[in-house]
Order: structure tokens, then sequence, then C-alpha cells
């Protein structure tokens, strides 16, 4: 039975950058843990030299060829987005500039 | 009502290459029909209206001009909200996109265009593809149209619903453990995940990168093999798409012909967990493939029973890092940006508003999969056992040219029944998630109903990769069978059926 506390449930929620309420984080660590045990059957088949299949298909690298295409406008690009200012996306403070 | 709506779409495509009907009425007769019975299957997300007629008018335009057109051009379709529109919203069912207007169209979306094929609108669907119910949609339940207390399946349930209640003669999807061909079974219709790689998903929201694949869902097998060769193909936009001739489809289901075919039933895709109706159906059709010509033989696939676990690291584990790109900076939802807060801040803020609960069950599960220390038990593993799912599938096609199973372990459940039981939920997948694994080709057709419930049972036909043609080929065979059988449509038979 692999537990999962609540504690890991709010580092990992930390690192996801999920803002969890209390409620969701106490709601999570069982149901993970549930999942997680159910899950880990993986570990009981997968022994050995088994080689990991990350895909399905063998990948490379494509390049397309180094030519200017057209691409979104300034205006088509930031016509989605949450906030502007001259021509560029406006973001909240991204260093500690009031510390 | 209009007659139009009960026509296939090669059908319709005929009828308005011939003149008898255009695009303009046969739009306006499914935009009539959404208002009519939309508000009881909520299938659609949004309805494009005024640009599906505008789209349909260019359509009888270009043919007017005396251009070259595709058999379904003029036809409408019911497209998933997964794709980008750059004439329509595309939010994925999520708040976090709520009202987002793409400044771009998926490949598959352009190549909808370039058949000719009409967008009615975006269907509903589980929030960014994960779920097995469109239970988990942020904007309501999709309702199924054989039982409107029951769940439509998913994750492409707006889709199944459109096409089953006749609101669309065709919808697209896209199918990650099954989220095609099992809400295709559950609502009596034909879905097809095609070989991973074979269609485009530049444009497409991701979930799971490695296992994403958009297909078609349509009321017959040849309609979906159209559809399937309309928006397949190689594109130059996605480095993971094969640049390889699309297999024979819409050939391979107009020949129809099993005899001699070599079918292997997967016997760990059975038994205990499976509801007696469904196998009931499965069992009748291998024989009626028997009857047809086909030598039956059974298959064992030992580490399909490890499949449902792999799966669950490695879909929530790519989940976690595709879904980063959420970050509340360049477009869609932000939330407390008073001025005090940090980016950082405001991005956890958002996230935690903006995503519903699978979707936070799912990255949480996938950081703690990819976890230093957690790693190599979990996601290590979990390829590991996707390797083994590749050879056991190796092993069986060197001596059957498809696999039998049935598509799900049973008939669609009622809605709120698995809502809190997130494993229960998972379990929907058993029988379509080796497939998405192994990046092969499988395709749901109908093989009749339920005798507990009178509900649709599907059967899964697999394939290797790039023999999307068998699929097709077997699905066809059964289907006429059927027909003859039943004297018609299996959708005939149910409630929204006109």
């Amino acid at each position: 039975m692999s537990a999962i506390t609540r504690d890991e449930v709010a580092h990992l929620a930390r690192l996801s950058r999920l803002a969890l309420r209390e409620d969701e984080l106490d709601q999570l660590a069982a149901q993970l843990g549930e999942i997680i045990s159910a899950v880990a059957k993986v570990q009981e088949v997968a022994k050995g030299d088994i080689p990991p299949t990350s895909h399905a298909l063998p990948l490379t690298n494509v390049y397309r060829p180094d030519e200017s295409q057209p691409g979104l406008t300034p205006d088509q690009a930031l016509a989605g987005a949450p906030a502007v200012e001259d021509g560029r996306f406006r973001v909240p403070q991204i260093l500690g500039e009031q510390e | 009502m209009s007659e139009l709506i009960r026509l296939s779409a090669a059908e319709l495509g005929a009828a308005i290459a011939s003149g008898e009907t255009s695009s303009v009425e046969a739009t306006q007769a499914y935009l009539d029909r959404i208002s009519a019975v939309d508000g009881e299957v909520n299938a659609f997300l949004h309805v494009a209206d005024e640009a599906a007629l505008e789209q349909a008018r260019a359509v009888d335009a270009r043919r007017a001009a005396g251009e070259e057109l595709g058999p379904l051009a003029g036809v409408p379709i019911a497209h998933k909200d997964v794709f980008t529109t750059k004439d329509m919203p595309t939010t994925a069912a999520s708040k976090i996109l709520e009202g987002w207007q793409p400044p771009y169209d998926a490949t598959v979306t352009a190549r909808l265009r370039e058949a000719g094929l009409v967008i009615l609108g975006k269907t509903n669907m589980d929030e960014f593809a994960m779920g097995s119910s469109t239970e988990n949609s942020a904007y309501g339940v999709t309702r199924n149209p054989w039982d409107l207390t029951r769940i439509p399946g998913g994750s492409s349930g707006g889709s199944s619903a459109a096409v089953a209640a006749f609101e669309a003669p065709l919808a697209t999807g896209t199918d990650t453990g099954g989220s095609i061909r099992q809400p295709a079974a559950v609502c009596g219709l034909v879905g097809a995940k095609p070989t991973y790689g074979g269609a485009s998903r530049y444009g497409m929201i991701a979930f799971a990168s490695s296992l994403d694949t958009p297909g078609p869902f349509a009321r017959n097998v040849t309609d979906a093999a159209l559809l399937h060769e309309a928006f397949s193909g190689h594109d130059p936009r996605d480095s993971t798409s094969i640049d390889a001739p699309v297999p024979p489809v819409v050939e391979a289901a107009r020949r129809a012909d099993v005899e001699g075919l070599r079918v292997g039933i997967v016997r760990e895709l059975s038994g205990e967990g499976y509801q007696a109706g469904v196998l009931e159906r499965f069992n009748e059709s291998v024989a009626l493939l028997e009857s047809l010509g086909a030598k039956v033989v059974e298959v064992s696939c030992p580490s399909f029973a490890t499949a449902l676990s792999a799966y669950y690291l490695i879909a929530p584990s790519e989940c976690s890092s595709n879904l980063a790109r959420f970050d509340a900076m360049r477009y869609g939802l932000r939330v407390g940006d008073d001025g005090t807060r940090s980016a950082e801040e405001v991005m956890s803020l958002t996230r935690a508003q903006g995503f519903g609960p699978e979707v936070k069950r799912r990255i949480i599960l996938g950081t703690y999969a990819l976890s230093s220390g957690y790693y190599d038990a979990y996601y290590g593993s979990a390829q590991q056992v996707r390797t083994l799912i590749k050879r056991d599938y190796d092993a069986a096609f060197e001596h059957v040219d498809v696999l039998l199973s049935p598509t799900t372990p049973t008939t669609a459940f009622p809605i709120g029944e698995r809502s809190d039981d997130p494993m229960a939920m998972y379990l929907a997948d058993l029988c379509t998630i080796p497939t998405n694994l192994a990046g092969n080709a499988a395709l749901s057709v109908p093989c009749g109903l339920a005798a507990e419930d009178g509900l649709p049972v599907g059967l899964q036909i697999m394939a290797p990769a790039l023999a999307d043609d068998r699929t097709y080929l077997v699905g066809a065979a059964v289907e006429a069978a059927l027909r003859e059988k039943w004297g018609g449509d299996l959708l005939s038979k149910n409630a929204f059926a006109v």
C-alpha cells in the first residue's frame, strides 16, 4: 500500500503551480494513495532488461527548411492575452523588485 | 423534419454533388435539428449558425464555379472542441480557455475545410480529453441519445451524442486511451482510432502527446472511412506525422470481404467484469465472421492485463508536462492579478481555479510519477510495460490479421455512477488502451443491443500500425451482415431516430 501524505500532495501541488484548497489536498491524498497502489502493478511485470518504450514510433527530429515564412502578426499573437501594454504581453511581477 | 438528415454522409455528399440539394440546404436542416434537440442532449459547446451557413455558401459557390470537389464536399460535420478553429472559440471544455479564439486552424480543421466539409460547431468533451463520460466538462454533461440518464462516453462524448442524435452526420474526435472508440460503442456508432502519426496533431490541444490520435465518428463504416481519408496524411508541422500514403480505408470499407482472413480473439479482454449482454453480442459477431469465411483462433496477450496501470502512469505524466503551458501569461484565464501578487502566485491561483478536479488529479499524479526517487519505479516501469504490450501485438500479428475484443466491458453507465470513483471510471478504457500504448490502428463497430438494458454494444477490431484498412474491411463485413439481420441501421432503434 503506497500511502501518500497530505504534505506530499501539498509539495506536488507547489511543483505543479496549483494553489489547492485544504479540502482538495485531503481528498487528493486519499485518492492518489488508491490510484498509486493500483498502478504499482507495473512493477511486478517490468523486470530486468526490458528496454523502455517512450513512444509508439521511432522518433527523429525534423527540421523545416531555413526559409522565412509568414507567421502571426503582433495583433494576432496578442489577441488572446489577459493583459497587453504597448504591443507586449503585460505580466505580473516576475523579479523580486519590491523586496 | 428534413429527409436530408436521414441520409448517410456519402449519400448526402452525392445528393449535393448531383444538384439534388445544396450544402446550404443540408446545413440549415442540421442547424434546425440542433436547435430542436440539443437542449436535451447538450452535445455542442458552440453552434456556428451563420458561420456554418457561410461555409456552406462558399462550398456551393466552389462547385458552381466548376471546382473538382471530394465526396464529402458540402456535408456538415461536428468538430470536437479540442481542435483549434480560427473562426470559432476553442476551449477543450475547460474554464481556463473560456472564450479563447485561436489565431490559427489545426491541420485537421484546415483539411476538413479543404475537403469542403461544413463545421456546424464545436462539441463537448471531458476537460482536456481526460475522462470516459464527458462528465468532466466544465460546461455541463452531455446525455446519451439512447437513454438521457446515461453517459455518452468520453472524452469525445459531445461528438458521439451529436451523431447519434442526428445533429450531424459525421464528427471528429481524439483518442488517447479510447476516447473515440468507447463513445462510439456506447452510442451505437462507428469510431476509429487511426495508426498513431496517421493524422496530424498540429493544433490539437495536447493531453498525452505520445498517445493522442485524431479520428472519425460516423453512422456507418464507409462514412467513417471517407472522413478518415479526408483529414489524414503527412503534415510537416507535426514531427510525429508519418510520411507514408494513407491506408486504403475507403476501398476496404467498400470491399467488406473477410473470406480467409485470420482473426484472433484476445483471451485477456473478456471474462470477469464484463457485462453478460456485451459478451453475448461479441460472441455472436465472432460466429458471424466465421460464417463469412474468416478463420478464428484464440490469442493470448498476457501483458494487456497491465496496460491500464501503465496508461495511468504514462498519460498523467505527459499531461503534467503538456498542461504546464497554461500559465495565465499569454492567453486564457488570469486570476488574482491585483498588482500585489507575483507571476508565480497568479499562475498557481489561475490554474487552481481554471482546471477541474480530474485535470488537477492527473497533473498531481503525473508530477508524482515523474518525481526524482519515483521516476524509475513508476514512469520507467510503465515504459517497460509498453514494450511488453508491443511485443504481444507483434507476436499475435505473426499469426492473425486482426484482433477482436469488445470495445468496452459494459454498456453506457448512468450519469453520476462513477464520477466520484476515479478507478471505476478508468476501467471503461480497459479494452481500448493497449492499442494506444502500441500506436496501432483500431475501430469500433456497433454489434447489437445488450439484452439486459437495450443499449448498444461495440465490437473492437485491432490491426497493426498502418494497416488501418483491415479494421474497416472487417467492420464493413460485420456491418453488412448485421444490417441484413436487423433490416436497417442499429441507430434507427434509438429514441432520437428520425
